[in-house]
């Protein structure tokens, strides 16, 4: 099953189009990372999966081919969009009930203990809770209505490195205890490959890179070699290469399988190297199906 | 993803540590996650601090406190069996099944003798210690991979190079 399938899928606001041409399928039971620059369509994305926007091309459906925004859609996905939005003025006990009384479904039970847990007074108003607190609130009303796809939006852009793992690890263990698929956009690069095991890579509204995280791991590698030589593997799948006046470093297509050039070593590549790489190549993509990586013409970045 | 109910139904009753040993990442080393599970529960049983029959941390245990992804610690949980050291039981949780080869202590010492002798003739001929570790690795490698063959993914993926003279 798919949790998000989207096939032609675009959204224009005025003259500008924020995505388009989006396809793609995030099968269940991940941790999914939607990865971009500012402005590539994350948000876009994310608003039109959760239903609060509509598409003005393509398809978009959730939850194994459900309409987004469809009730029997919003019934299984819960959303917690980029500034963890509560109503400031309400306690932390009066944010619960009022989910609770707006949603068919919702875990009293779960909720009050998780708070309990957490030890969020109850009787604070939200606006006055800690980043972290407010936050982790956030995501309790979320996961109390024990939905089969969580989507965040930058869940942890404004967070502090202690609330940022804590919340992490609430997502985590949720995902844990009951099969729950996580879509997440974000910035912090360096803890997907710690979070996420299926990457999404968007860039300029179209999706660049699709994949499991373990796949996309073990078909890059980087080669480091003399720059005179680097020319040669021109017609190689190179996504992404750096040169000084001796060396050369190219992020290349390959398995560890693949025989290295004489004199050039091949190291593994971390996820967050290759998504820089790709996020430096806008030309290149590394999608499901045939390697159209190997189309792609890198430009070479003369350091 | 989902993991065995009574598995993360006894981690929030009792909530103190069933494992004897607890994991920690280092960021910063280039290893997959998995990996660093997989190499700190070797580790662990090499200096005796894990013995067949004691339990390894539950995966949700795992996830909450370092807040990874669970599949990369079924991951780990499942190569870990793959080798034979440990067993998953299923509703239980997963297992030590054996123990990693060890060298009784007078054969120890004399490897290590036999070593710092080398050592020192490195050192006399000029190597410093970098030059001592490349040496030592790609001779470990080589002799292992003279043994059984090209790497398996595993092992490539770990951090090494394979560079080719």
């Amino acid at each position: 099953m798919n949790v998000i399938e989207t096939s032609g899928l675009g959204k224009r606001y005025g003259g500008t189009w924020a995505l388009r041409e989006c396809t793609l399928a995030i099968p269940a039971g991940h941790v999914a990372a939607l990865v971009g620059p500012n402005g590539a369509g994350k948000t876009t994305l994310l608003n039109l999966a959760v239903g609060l926007a509509a598409p003005t091309a393509g398809i978009v459906t959730v939850l194994g081919g459900k309409p987004a925004g469809s009730s029997a859609a919003l019934d299984g996905i819960a959303f917690v969009a980029q500034d963890t939005p509560l109503y400031k003025n309400l306690s932390a006990a009066d944010m619960v009930h009022l989910t609770r009384n707006l949603n068919r479904h919702f875990d009293q039970h779960y909720a009050e203990t998780r708070m309990g847990e957490l030890g969020i007074p109850l009787k604070r108003k939200a606006g006055r809770l800690s980043g972290g607190q407010q936050a982790q609130l956030a995501l309790t009303v979320a996961l109390a209505r024990r939905p089969r796809l969580l989507v965040l939006d930058e869940p942890v852009a404004m967070l502090d490195p202690i609330a940022r793992h804590d919340f992490m690890a609430s997502v985590l263990t949720a995902a844990a205890d009951d099969g729950m698929s996580v879509v997440l956009s974000s910035h912090v690069l360096a803890e997907l490959e710690r979070v996420a095991d299926y990457l999404i890579l968007l860039s300029r509204g179209r999706v660049q890179v699709a994949g499991d995280v373990d796949d996309l791991l073990t078909s890059h590698r980087m080669l480091t070699g003399p720059a005179a030589e680097a020319g040669r593997y021109a017609e190689r799948p190179v996504v992404h290469a750096r040169r000084a006046e001796a060396q050369a470093h190219l992020l290349v297509r390959a398995t560890p399988d693949d025989p290295v050039p004489p004199g050039w070593e091949a190291h593994p590549v971390s996820l967050e190297e290759l998504t820089l790489a790709y996020l430096r190549e806008p030309g290149a993509a590394a999608l499901p199906g045939p390697a159209r990586g190997r189309d792609a013409q890198p430009s070479e970045v003369t350091k | 993803m989902t993991i065995d109910k009574e598995d993360s139904a006894s981690a929030e009753g009792g909530r103190r540590p069933a494992s004897p040993i607890e994991f920690r990442l280092d960021p910063g080393s280039g290893v997959p996650t998995y990996l660093q599970l997989v190499h700190q529960v070797e580790h662990a049983l090499r200096l005796g601090y894990l013995k067949p029959g004691d339990q390894l941390p539950k995966v949700r245990d795992v996830v909450s406190s370092l807040a990874i992804n669970p599949n990369t610690v079924l991951k780990a949980y499942r190569d870990l069996e793959i080798k034979g050291l440990a067993v998953g039981r299923p509703g239980q949780g997963t297992f030590i099944q054996a123990t990693l080869r060890q060298v009784a202590l007078p054969e120890l010492t004399a490897l290590s003798r036999s070593l710092s002798g080398w050592l020192t003739a490195a050192d006399g001929a000029g190597l410093d210690e970098d030059g001592i570790v490349a040496l030592f690795t790609s001779a470990l490698r080589d002799f292992y991979e003279r043994r059984s063959g090209p790497r398996t993914r595993g092992g490539a993926a770990s951090g090494e190079t394979e560079g080719v003279a």
